[in-house]
């Protein structure tokens, strides 16, 4: 068995499967992913509040807990995946070659660029998808985080508290859980332009200001900010993918292709939280095991 | 001689930690700077590195925003 990606999903369905005795591979670039960029966890069961890094932290002991049964390769990824007799064959960036009969794909989702001028040239120079490492870096100055979810509310609360102003700009109106929408509204350094789009990103060396435009009236408005924190997107999976870039599972976590497994952020589910990743990852071990059994 | 290896970093900052984790694993030594605390090192990385991203790795005449394993190691020789 080969889980690639070790964010909740993969590690819990690490444990399950350790559990269920299957001989597993765990390969993945880092250990956490998205849960290592968010700040304070308040909404993951038998924790009141929790560091993002910490709970991971803990989920990797878990997981360290059966060193016979699951074998850890960090700071690889898989680069493809393809179909071999009696399995699946996985290669790695380092070269590595895998086989295993079943694979749980686990590979999470990572922020997408905004693909508009001046973004690719700015990275580094004020464009971050990192609020939590780069945020520091724009204390007292302007900034804009774009997007209206958890994460982007995430972003801009963290910066209200650091930043002069803080321009918080979505395509659609807020869509994060309430607790903190009601976090961020309140703040006097935040200005909130829903239903806009970014139409660039101005600068030579450094951001110095974007463009975004109302997306009813068309009308058009130039903020000066000096950092910027794109949010929210998806990367592409394996099997069937929907519009958006997801793996398409079923309610067993089974994608199109038997054998192939998914779980947590990468796939279809609609809820991206902790809490459900590490569910479905556990759900996809179980029936992985199950797919297993029966191959007997 | 001993190269100059200098790491900006924040505190809160995941890939900081990867990216010190793989300097002190292969055995390089560096100088590590909080650019979340310390305004002069944020103004030299700013101003000497043209970065205002962590982990910003400056050594030679190289200057590496962000931790990727391959190119760091590509760019130090290991």
């Amino acid at each position: 068995m080969i889980i690639i990606g070790a964010g909740p999903a993969g590690m819990t369905a690490a444990v399950y499967t350790a559990r269920k005795k299957l001989d597993t591979l765990l390969i993945s670039y880092d250990v956490g992913g998205q849960v290592l960029w968010t700040t304070t966890i308040e909404n993951y069961m038998g924790y009141q509040f929790i560091e993002g890094s910490e709970l991971i932290q803990k989920f990797e002991q878990q997981v360290r807990q059966f060193p016979s049964d699951v074998k850890i390769r960090i700071g690889q990824r898989a680069e493809s995946v393809s179909r071999i007799d009696g399995g699946f064959e996985i290669r790695s960036d380092k070269g590595e070659t895998y086989q295993a009969k079943a694979v749980i794909f686990a590979t999470g989702k990572r922020s997408r660029q905004l693909n508009v001028p001046g973004e690719k040239k700015l990275l580094g120079r004020g464009v971050t998808y990192c609020a939590i490492c780069d945020g520091p870096l724009f204390a007292g100055e302007k900034v804009a985080v774009i997007g209206g979810g958890n994460s982007a509310l995430e972003a801009a609360e963290s910066m209200i508290k650091i930043a002069q102003q803080v321009y918080l700009i979505s395509l659609t109106p807020l869509t994060g859980d309430q607790i903190l929408i009601d976090k961020v509204t309140g703040a006097s350094n935040l200005a909130i332009f829903l239903e806009h789009e970014v139409l660039g990103i101005e600068g030579e060396s450094r951001v110095e200001g974007m463009k975004i435009r109302d997306l009813k009236s068309k009308q058009e408005r130039e903020l000066r900010v000096n950092g910027l924190v794109p949010n929210s997107g998806a990367i592409k999976g394996l099997t069937s993918l929907n519009r958006l870039g997801e793996v398409e599972v079923n309610c067993a976590n089974e994608t199109d292709v038997p054998g192939l497994f998914a779980a947590g952020d990468v796939t279809n589910v609609p809820e991206k939280q902790i809490v459900v990743a590490a569910g479905e990852g556990a759900k996809a071990a179980l029936q992985a095991h199950r797919y297993l059994q029966r191959l007997k | 001689m001993t190269r100059e290896v200098k790491i900006y970093t924040t505190p809160t900052c995941p890939y900081c930690k990867m990216a010190k984790k793989f300097l002190a694993d292969n055995g390089v030594e560096y100088q590590e700077f909080n650019v979340a605390e310390d305004k002069a090192a944020r103004e030299e990385m700013i101003r000497k590195c043209h970065s205002l991203g962590v982990p910003t790795i400056c050594f030679d005449n190289e200057v590496l925003v962000g931790f990727n394993e391959a190119q760091l190691r590509e760019k130090l020789g290991l």
